[in-house]
């Protein structure tokens, strides 16, 4: 297709005016609000239900909430959990809960922040928190291990507590 | 399957009375009566048998083949019918000429209730479907829904049950019945009495199949408790059956607890190696370890059942020490080396070993077909040969005295004096003449069997293969790693000449490989013999060599074996 270049005309050959009009937008936009941030001295605040890094959180008494019943290493679709159950003599610092992780890695090199690990946990012991930025000098460094997992991840102000519920339920009765 | 005669086919039971019945609308027949699970007397043919002959699933939880019927937990109730009867006791007939059906006006229990002619069973009616419902929501009144941290879960009949036939939440508000949890029930098991469902399999097992009548119920109501004997461990050599039949978490292993979840756990069908009884086994691996045996119903073997001698001999196959490279000696230094330059060298050596001066020792630990190569081996340099017995007392169910796998394959290839064991003197004697020059042993310390140090140090040529270092594997001047059964594939033959394959679980660690293989490649260079290339290809060659096993094919072997005369 041939198109016809329009022959300007002399207002136009001046520039002038379009240079005007240049400024008038760079000058309107000088006084408006800025919208550019100065990452990363300046830290974009993630909304509410973003999918972050997970991370392990501990309960009100400071038992680690995770039991490692493995169903989230079962569906984490890229394999990035990798769960050490505690072997049959279970984790005596966890009480009646009898159980916990002996390790606990998730590989953040492979994570791919679904959030399945989350969804499916029966214990609310992983959350994906607001960490977006992840970044290490070694593969090594990304490998979050159990301690690292719940030093980032704090405490849950769990509602229900079911374990504490059971454990004071069994006492009243004598148990 | 060959039709030789060599193959015993199982007793045909004398023919019985067939009746006729309908399973949900479909026409089956069975026989009248069937043999008891325990006692083996013919009994009355129940409906959840007609059920499960043409394959209709009723849920149950204390009924089991192989226990007797208590008929407790009501989880199998169907609705059936009977053809009405005249006063003439004659059936009474629809318009079209059907017998008419009276349906009954209440349940019973498929389990515990014999069929009679004509009768129609109904396994999926809303009436049912709404009994099933109202059974789990019992069963889970004080259930303390442990799933997260309870080893049965994922093969829990009442998580399973739940999600088919039970509601979606619970109506349950009041605080529920506590009861002693992580009870020590003796050396092998541990009781969670929250999580039972007080179906009685673990006490009717322990009572009529052992013949050990350590547990009971304690207490009356939601306050039913299993318990031990008081002062009296639950310890004996089948206790962790019970672990398997109980159908929640109540009863779970001291071994296998919080160990893998049994949902990433492979299953490869194996054999036990600790008796001459040789249970079928479901091996139970996670990336290259293995986690736990379970018995494997074969019943012509051990029903479903095995020992917890059996069961917990397998850390052996992960013992650190395993033999994982191969190794050279010449004189005092050993030095690591490879198949690949090993093999030629050892080759090599054999072959200059002059007919007569040789002996081998091959374990009935090994498989037929190892040890049918070792005889070839033997043959060619007509060496003495011989395994070693290994005994060990008996029980009364399925633990045999003779403590080695695979005996009578040791027998049938050749390779074992009669008796076993008889011509180890005369190979000690051999060395200390100077007469034998040459040893190969597989998989035995011969040094705790009459042949010691000071005797092997005077032959010639030493080759031991072996699964862990031991006094033998140290003097050898070639150590061949071999694996554990877990590791590779083959077959035995049991006490009772039962022919039976196993599968491959996990790959072997390190240089470690079959002993199949590496004889395979040793045979030709040294006897001019090649052996077929595939391990079914190489068994059946071996049957149409000996003569017990004529006829029968890897095949056939199928999962459960074949028996030959022995
Ligand atoms: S967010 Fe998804 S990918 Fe990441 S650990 Fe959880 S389940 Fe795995
Ligand atoms: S699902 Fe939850 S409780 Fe289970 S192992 Fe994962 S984090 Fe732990
Ligand atoms: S017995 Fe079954 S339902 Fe009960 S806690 Fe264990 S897995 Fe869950
Ligand atoms: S412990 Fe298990 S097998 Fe025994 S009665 Fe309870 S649920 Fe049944
Ligand atoms: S299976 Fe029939 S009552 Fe339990």
């Amino acid at each position: 297709m041939i198109v016809n270049r329009k022959k300007l005309n002399f207002l136009e050959r001046l520039y002038v005016p379009a240079v005007i009009g240049g400024f008038k937008i760079t000058i309107r936009h000088f006084f408006k609000k800025k919208v550019t941030m100065q990452y990363p001295e300046e830290k974009w605040v993630v909304p509410e239900g973003y999918r972050g890094a997970p991370y392990l959180v501990k309960d009100q008494q400071g038992r680690t909430k995770c039991v490692s019943c493995q169903l989230c290493e079962f569906v984490c679709p890229p394999k990035a959990i990798q769960i050490t159950p505690p072997g049959p003599g279970g984790l005596p610092e966890a009480g009646n809960v009898e159980k916990g992780p002996r390790e606990f890695e998730i590989n953040m090199l492979r994570c791919i922040f679904c959030g399945l690990c989350q969804e499916v946990c029966p214990e609310e012991a992983i959350f994906l928190m607001k960490d977006y930025s992840l970044n290490g000098k070694s593969r090594e460094e990304l490998i979050h291990n159990k301690e690292k997992l719940l030093a980032m991840g704090g405490v849950h102000n769990d509602k229900i507590q079911k374990w504490k519920t059971k454990a004071d339920e069994a006492r009243q009765q004598g148990l | 399957m060959s039709t030789n005669a060599k193959i015993e086919t199982p007793p045909t039971p004398a023919p019985v009375e067939k009746i006729k019945v309908k399973v949900d609308g479909r026409e089956v027949e069975v026989p009248k009566t069937m043999p008891d699970g325990v006692t083996g007397k013919p009994v009355p043919t129940t409906m959840i048998q007609a059920c499960h002959a043409i394959k209709v699933e009723v849920p149950h939880y204390c009924y089991h083949p192989r226990l007797p019927v208590a008929g407790n937990c009501r989880m199998c109730l169907v609705e059936f019918g009977t053809p009405a009867m005249g006063p003439d006791r004659k059936p009474i007939l629809n318009p079209d000429g059907t017998a008419k059906i009276l349906k009954s006006p209440r349940p019973a229990i498929a389990c515990a209730t014999p069929i009679s002619p004509g009768m129609e069973i109904y396994t999926n009616t809303p009436n049912v479907r709404f009994m099933r419902e109202g059974i789990l929501e019992f069963l889970l009144i004080n259930h303390p829904l442990d799933c997260p941290i309870c080893d049965q879960a994922g093969e829990c009949k009442l998580q399973e049950y739940s999600v088919d036939h039970g509601q979606t939440s619970s109506r349950f508000a009041e605080i529920k019945v506590h009861k002693p949890k992580r009870v020590d029930l003796g050396p092998r098991i541990i009781l969670d009495d929250e999580r039972c469902i007080l179906c009685t399999r673990c006490i009717r097992f322990t009572r009529d199949v052992v013949g050990d009548d350590a547990l009971g119920i304690v207490n009356r109501g939601s306050y039913n408790t299993i318990t031990a004997y008081p002062g009296k461990p639950f310890d004996n050599n089948y206790s962790l059956n019970t672990v398997d039949l109980c159908p929640v978490g109540a009863l779970t292993s001291k071994d296998f607890r919080f160990q893998m979840r049994v949902w990433f756990l492979k299953e490869t069908k194996s054999l036990c190696t600790s008796c001459g009884t040789g249970c079928n086994v479901v091996v139970g691996s996670r990336e290259d370890r293995m986690f736990r045996y379970k018995p494997r119903e074969n019943d012509s073997v051990n029903a479903t059942w095995m020992c917890d001698h059996g069961r917990l001999n397998y850390r052996w196959i992960h013992n650190p020490e395993r033999l994982v490279q191969v190794t050279v000696r010449n004189g005092a230094a050993a030095t690591v080396s490879d198949w690949k330059s090993a093999m030629p060298q050892l080759a090599a050596r054999l072959k200059s070993a002059a007919p007569g001066t040789v002996a081998v020792i091959g374990s009935a630990r090994q498989t037929t077909e190892e040890l049918f190569l070792l005889a070839k081996l033997a043959r060619h340099f007509q060496a003495v040969t011989d395994s070693v017995p290994r005994t060990g007392p008996a029980d009364h169910l399925l633990l045999n005295a003779d403590r080695n796998p695979n005996s009578t394959g040791a027998v049938f290839t050749g390779l074992a004096a009669t008796p076993m064991g008889s011509n180890l003197g005369k190979i000690a004697e051999g060395i200390r003449s100077g007469r034998i020059k040459t040893l190969i042993v597989f998989g035995e310390d011969v040094t705790r069997h009459g042949i010691g140090a000071d005797l092997l140090a005077r032959l010639d040529l030493l080759v031991a293969s072996d699964i862990l270092p031991n006094a033998t594997t140290k003097l050898a001047h070639f150590v061949l790693p071999g694996c554990a059964h877990v590791e590779k594939r083959g077959t035995f033959v049991n006490v009772k000449g039962h022919v039976q394959k196993f599968m491959k679980a996990i790959e072997p660690k390190g240089d470690a490989r079959a002993e199949v293989e590496f004889l395979k490649e040793l045979l030709p260079t040294v006897t001019g013999w090649t052996a077929p290339r595939s391990l079914e290809g190489l068994f059946n060659q071996m049957a149409g060599e000996i003569p017990a096993l004529q006829g029968v094919t890897w095949a056939a072997l199928g999962d459960t074996g074949v028996r030959v005369q022995i």
